[in-house]
């Protein structure tokens, strides 16, 4: 079975980490990582960037495109993509088209940081 | 993480959202301060026990006006309230406050107290300076040592600057649209002259500055968390990113200025920059541009480019021209006129320049770009000149090194000629 594992925290917060603690919570996870890679396990990891610089596109028979990031409560995150684009518009048409015909939203977050793992397909 | 490292995290994430609501609850800085305050020592106790609340920020909110109530009616001789050891079990109280502060309250709460940092009757350094105290939540020394003065006279500033903004009417009615907007635009405005004051190091060792840089882009981000869609926001975001991607490479190790040519773009901070680049492109597609948008546009060319000749010069000549159009300024035609030397010759921007002499009399960068210009023709005892004036209005000791640089430059050229 493959989990994806969501990382949460007030992002106000970890913003607001200095250089040095920051760092030192990645090290920390970097060892956990290091023992899952070396076992071949370790798929796609990837930093997103602040929620200041997503954008979501909310589905419906006119997609809406709103600034910022996906905040209802109603709707839970059911899954994901990462897709390589030369700008931002088209990572909205990409949204725009996954999401045609449905409800729901898509919300587009650019990553900061992105490994591809260790596991074989 | 220690307990104590987070739970600082946690308070300082938490300041601006608490203390605006606190200012809302009670109309009165100090007693929202003095709330803030006990509100944290009593987190300091209870949180490394029961771990951290749900919402840091309502919690604090919550505590912070039962004390003050809790007061009253100790006073008045009536019964207490729960004490807050229990309160972080309360996650049904924590829930339904942080429901009744939904995101739009909190948006005009810390607009707020961001705005009367603002006073217009205050000068900039004291703006800043309250908004370092109130806002951020740095310590009067801190700030001091930042404005190079001792703390006592910061102190005292600081005091007048609120007694000044006590007595002008706060204003606490929700604002309408328009009044949103202006505000917005005052409290920018000084985000970036936070970030400035930073950058330009007029002095106060560099790590203090660099604390001031990483302030404001806080701020700035805290702002385009609350005004999600207003370009201006991102443009400005972006832009204190691309300045402060640079701040490692712009000093080099003995603490010379480095320009922009010259930098190790290695040591860029690539992270800041990408973050910069997403923020610009979200701003794109609203078509409503505006000075920091034009300034992060810039910046972003320069970001873009690997090596200095991979620069758009071009591009970047016509967001100046557009900026200039916008906010017509002669520091702004300045800055053209250095893109117009590279794209049409010193001449070229020598001439452009020319008619600014009476208005940046006084402006060390005047004398600096226009010294480099008479260099390149060849002029070099009127380059002479205008280093000359240069190194009598440099700021720091490094303004005035980096002049003396080119000045050794053109002796040994004049000499070996």
């Amino acid at each position: 079975m493959l989990y994806a594992v969501l990382c949460y925290h007030d992002e106000a917060e970890v913003m607001g980490w200095t250089p040095a603690q920051d760092e030192a919570v990645l090290a920390k996870r970097a060892k956990v990582q290091q023992k899952v890679a070396a076992a071949g396990k370790l798929g796609p990891v990837a930093r997103l960037m602040p929620t200041t610089a997503a954008t979501t596109v909310r589905s419906g028979r006119e997609p809406v495109v709103i600034d910022g990031p996906f905040a209802e409560t109603k709707e839970q995150l059911l899954g994901f993509y990462v897709v390589d684009c030369a700008s931002l518009d088209e990572a909205i048409a990409f949204a725009r088209e996954l999401g045609h015909g449905e409800t729901g939203a898509l919300e587009i977050r650019p990553l900061r940081h992105f490994e591809t793992g260790s596991r074989a397909r | 993480m220690t307990d104590l490292a987070w739970i600082d995290a946690a308070l300082t994430a938490a300041r601006p959202k608490a203390v605006g609501a606190l200012l809302r609850y009670f109309h009165d800085l100090d007693q929202a301060e003095e709330a803030f305050q006990e509100s944290c020592l009593r987190a300091l106790k209870t949180w490394p026990v029961n771990g951290p609340p749900r919402d840091p920020a309502a919690w604090l909110i919550l505590v912070g006006r039962n004390v003050a109530l809790d007061d009253v009616r100790r006073r008045s001789k009536t019964q207490a309230l729960p004490p807050e050891e229990i309160l972080s079990d309360l996650n049904d109280a924590e829930a339904d406050l942080a429901e009744r502060l939904d995101s739009a309250h909190y948006r005009d709460d810390v607009l707020r107290l961001l705005f009367i940092c603002c006073h217009p009757d205050l000068p900039a350094v004291q703006q800043i300076a309250l908004a370092l105290r109130i806002v951020s939540g740095l310590s009067v020394e801190e700030i001091a040592r930042a404005f190079l003065v001792s703390e006592a006279a910061m102190e005292q500033r600081i005091t007048r600057a609120k007694s000044r903004v006590a007595a002008a009417a706060v204003p606490f009615e929700t604002p309408g649209a328009v009044e949103r907007a202006e505000r917005l635009g005052s409290v920018a405005a000084m985000v970036y002259l936070l970030f400035n004051e930073g950058y330009s190091a007029t002095g106060g060792s560099a790590h203090v500055r660099v604390s001031l840089c990483e302030e404001a882009i806080r701020l700035a981000r805290l702002l385009l968390g609350l005004f999600p869609s207003e370009p201006e926001i991102m443009g400005l975001t972006a832009l204190l990113l691309f300045q402060h991607a640079r701040a490692r490479a712009r000093l080099d190790p003995d603490g010379n200025i480095v320009l922009l040519d010259e930098q190790d773009r290695g040591l860029w901070n690539h992270d800041m920059i990408a973050e910069g680049l997403a923020l610009v492109d979200k701003a794109l597609r609203h078509h409503r541009p505006g000075s920091y948008q034009v300034q992060a546009a810039i910046a972003a060319l320069h970001a873009r480019a690997a090596r200095p000749q991979d620069t758009d010069w071009a591009e970047i000549d016509q967001l100046y021209a557009t900026l200039e159009r916008l906010q017509p300024s002669p520091v702004v035609t300045l800055n053209r006129a250095v893109a117009v030397a590279k794209l049409r010759g010193p001449e070229a921007a020598l001439a452009m320049i020319e008619p600014l002499a009476d208005r940046l009399s006084g402006y060390f960068h005047f004398f600096g770009a226009k010294g480099a210009f008479l260099t390149q023709l060849g002029r070099t005892e009127e380059a002479r000149d205008a280093f000359g004036r240069a190194i009598a209005l440099a700021h720091t000791p490094a303004e005035a090194a980096h002049i003396r640089l080119h000045l050794d430059r053109l002796m040994k050229d004049s000499q070996s000629a």
